[in-house]
């Protein structure tokens, strides 16, 4: 039988001590912050753990936070979000890191911990500019050769800055700066708390 | 230079992207000694279109159709993870009648998927019989999804709260026409006479023998054994920390499935099995997922069986009557001031969810499919990301066909199951 989530919580917590900045219980699903100096660390000690067990590593992403509600964000800018599984006790866990400099997010490498997060950093490093110390391979995963930013980031515009087109003359593909007219068809609204919720 | 120091040196090739056993875009840098592949570099991204950034841009609703655009042989499982999610924050209830349309909806194209895996790996190492066997039955369950939803792959069918409507009650026939006459229409026509349901039990009636046929091809036949036994082996340990899911997982021998381990829908109402592998290479892989064809099979007659004697006879609702997330009916709205607003307003601003973050995932066919969205409570997400499969499956190539010759590689990518619509996103 699975843990519930409040009893996970109390063994999560029992384990890490304070490295646990925030937790919070939501949907069943239970987040943790940890701070970034403890990022390997933490890792390493939720994988082997003998109560916990978190042997698979889900999902490994980054976050933008600086238009969280339009603006109200206050905390750092990036962070990155683990989603763990246990397979041997079948439960989860979201884990929450948030980089100390917005000007450059470097945290350690997960690479020795979990080899699944290779790609996933990867992919972290190319749309977010997270960058990975450690990491083997840190080049950039789905974007185009020669790409130029970090696209996922909330001040990078949905068009893009440039376009690829055929010239004829040169008879090869040239990029240029972009030609699509930004538009917003339906606004972005944040209401008031519980507009809409059942 | 003399004769005795000749000069050995590593090949570089390149696989791809336009390469038909790619399965798709993949580019494969590939170093090779001799014939033996000393290193396998996937580059990737030649399919990104950058979904969660467009999700960002849509409204919750208007984001449904992306789903189906991801891995595009699951249409419909991506779109239930992605439902889950928006109904996880807002805490909406699904009625019954809906769970078990998405069920059987998932398991159908679960089949679509194997179906299709089936196909082209057997293509990819010379078999091409299979191929046309697979689909033909494809054909029939995409003329299920066209009956119901009007579309054969994209269909946006599973919407937040339930699913878009009921099943109907006929299903399409064919009609006369030049190259079909009288009794070419009555041979085709002949299961199409009742309802959408009757014609999906007929099919599953018949898929499994359908199933056995396609394990005479293959299972016993000394070419396929030679070609998948001991290749793309991964043991369990491995797997793990590969992060690979689904039959991936289960083909090196553990036992793992979402619709058992964490069941959502109503899973934990069906009888089914999960079929495991022993030695984790390609051939157990291809027994897991003939299986599994077997038990999706089982769950959809089971789901057939439940519809079918619905206690509201059909009547049910198959989506939430909350009009913050699902329209009104039709009529209601045109004779109805409070209908017509709601109408008006989800299809304009959209529907609001309560600010959170949620990890929603399903038993997708290729392994779990996570939708992990934060929302600020407007009408769009905040973010959203798509645990696809075969992202981490494919990272796993690399490793997998080390060691192998050349032509194993595109045994291991055929056995993979990797589509580039989820990978690239």
């Amino acid at each position: 039988m699975p843990l519930t989530p409040e009893v996970l919580l109390e063994r999560v917590i029992d384990t890490l001590g304070d490295k646990v900045l925030t937790s919070k219980i939501a949907q069943e699903q239970i987040t943790i912050e940890v701070p970034v100096g403890d990022w390997l660390e933490v890792c390493a000690t939720l994988r082997d753990t003998p109560v916990l067990a978190f042997d698979l590593m889900m999902d490994l992403c980054g976050v933008d936070y600086s238009t969280y509600k339009d603006g109200e964000w206050a905390g750092q800018r990036f962070a990155v979000v683990l989603n763990l599984l246990s397979i041997k006790r079948n439960h989860r866990l979201r884990v929450r890191t948030f980089c100390a400099d917005d000007e450059l997010p470097i945290l350690p490498s997960l690479m020795e911990i979990w080899p699944a997060v290779n790609w996933f950093e990867r992919e972290a490093f190319d749309l977010f500019g997270i960058v990975f110390d450690g990491h083997p391979d840190l080049r950039r995963i789905l974007t185009d050769y020669g790409f130029i930013g970090h696209p996922f980031r909330k001040d990078f515009p949905i068009s893009g800055h440039v376009e690829m087109r055929y010239d004829p003359e040169l008879k090869r593909v040239v990029y240029q700066p972009v030609s699509i007219e930004p538009r917003v068809v339906t606004p972005r609204i944040v209401r008031e708390d519980n507009y809409g919720a059942a | 230079m003399t004769a005795s120091t000749a000069e050995i040196r590593n090949y570089t090739i390149n696989f791809g992207p336009q390469h038909p056993a790619a399965h798709g875009v993949l580019r494969l840098v590939l170093e090779l000694d001799g014939e033996v592949i000393e290193r396998a570099d996937p580059h990737i991204g030649l399919l990104h279109r950058g979904t969660e950034k467009l999700a960002e841009t849509r409204t919750f609703l208007q984001n449904v159709p992306y789903m189906d655009r991801l891995d595009y042989m699951s249409m419909m499982q991506n779109e239930h993870a992605y439902c889950m999610a928006i109904e996880r924050l807002m805490g909406i209830e699904v009625p019954e009648r809906a769970q078990y349309i998405r069920v059987m909806f998932d398991e159908i194209t679960r089949i679509l998927n194997h179906l299709l895996w089936l196909g082209t790996h057997a293509l990819d190492i010379g078999a091409m019989t299979v191929f046309l066997y697979a689909f033909r039955e494809r054909e029939d369950l995409m003329d299920v999804y066209e009956a119901v939803t009007g579309a054969r792959m994209h269909a946006a069918y599973y919407r937040p709260g339930g699913v878009y409507r009921d099943l109907p009650d006929a299903m399409p026939q064919y009609q006369a026409s030049k190259k079909k006459n009288e009794s070419d229409l009555r041979r085709l026509n002949e299961n199409r006479q009742g309802s959408v349901l009757d014609f999906i039990e007929d099919f599953s009636r018949r898929f499994f023998g359908y199933v056995d046929e396609y394990e005479t091809l293959l299972t016993d036949n000394r070419i396929w054994k030679q070609r998948t036994v001991g290749i793309g082996v991964v043991d369990a340990d491995r797997a793990k920390a590969l992060g690979f899911t689904g039959p991936m997982l289960r083909g090196s021998g553990i036992v793992w499935d979402l619709r058992k381990m964490q069941p959502y829908a109503v899973y934990d109402k069906l009888d089914f099995e999960i079929p495991i592998g022993r030695t984790g290479d390609s051939y157990d892989r291809y027994l897991v997922r003939m299986e599994e064809m077997r038990q999706s099979n089982r769950i959809i007659q089971q789901c057939v069986a439940w519809l079918k004697t619905d206690a509201t006879k059909g009547a049910g609702p198959v989506i939430s009557d909350n009009h913050k997330v699902a329209p009104p009916s039709r009529e209601a709205m045109k004779s109805n001031m409070e209908e017509l607003i709601h109408h008006f307003k989800l299809f304009t601003e959209g529907m609001h969810v309560p600010e959170g973050e949620c990890y929603a995932a399903v038993e997708h066919s290729k392994g779990e499919f996570g939708v992990y969205m934060i929302s600020d409570g407007a009408n769009k997400p905040y973010r959203l990301k798509l645990r696809a499969p075969g992202f981490s499956h494919l990272a796993g190539l690399d490793e997998m066909s080390r060691g192998h010759m050349i032509a194993d590689v595109v045994a291991i990518i055929g056995t993979l199951d990797i589509v580039f619509g989820d990978i690239d996103r």
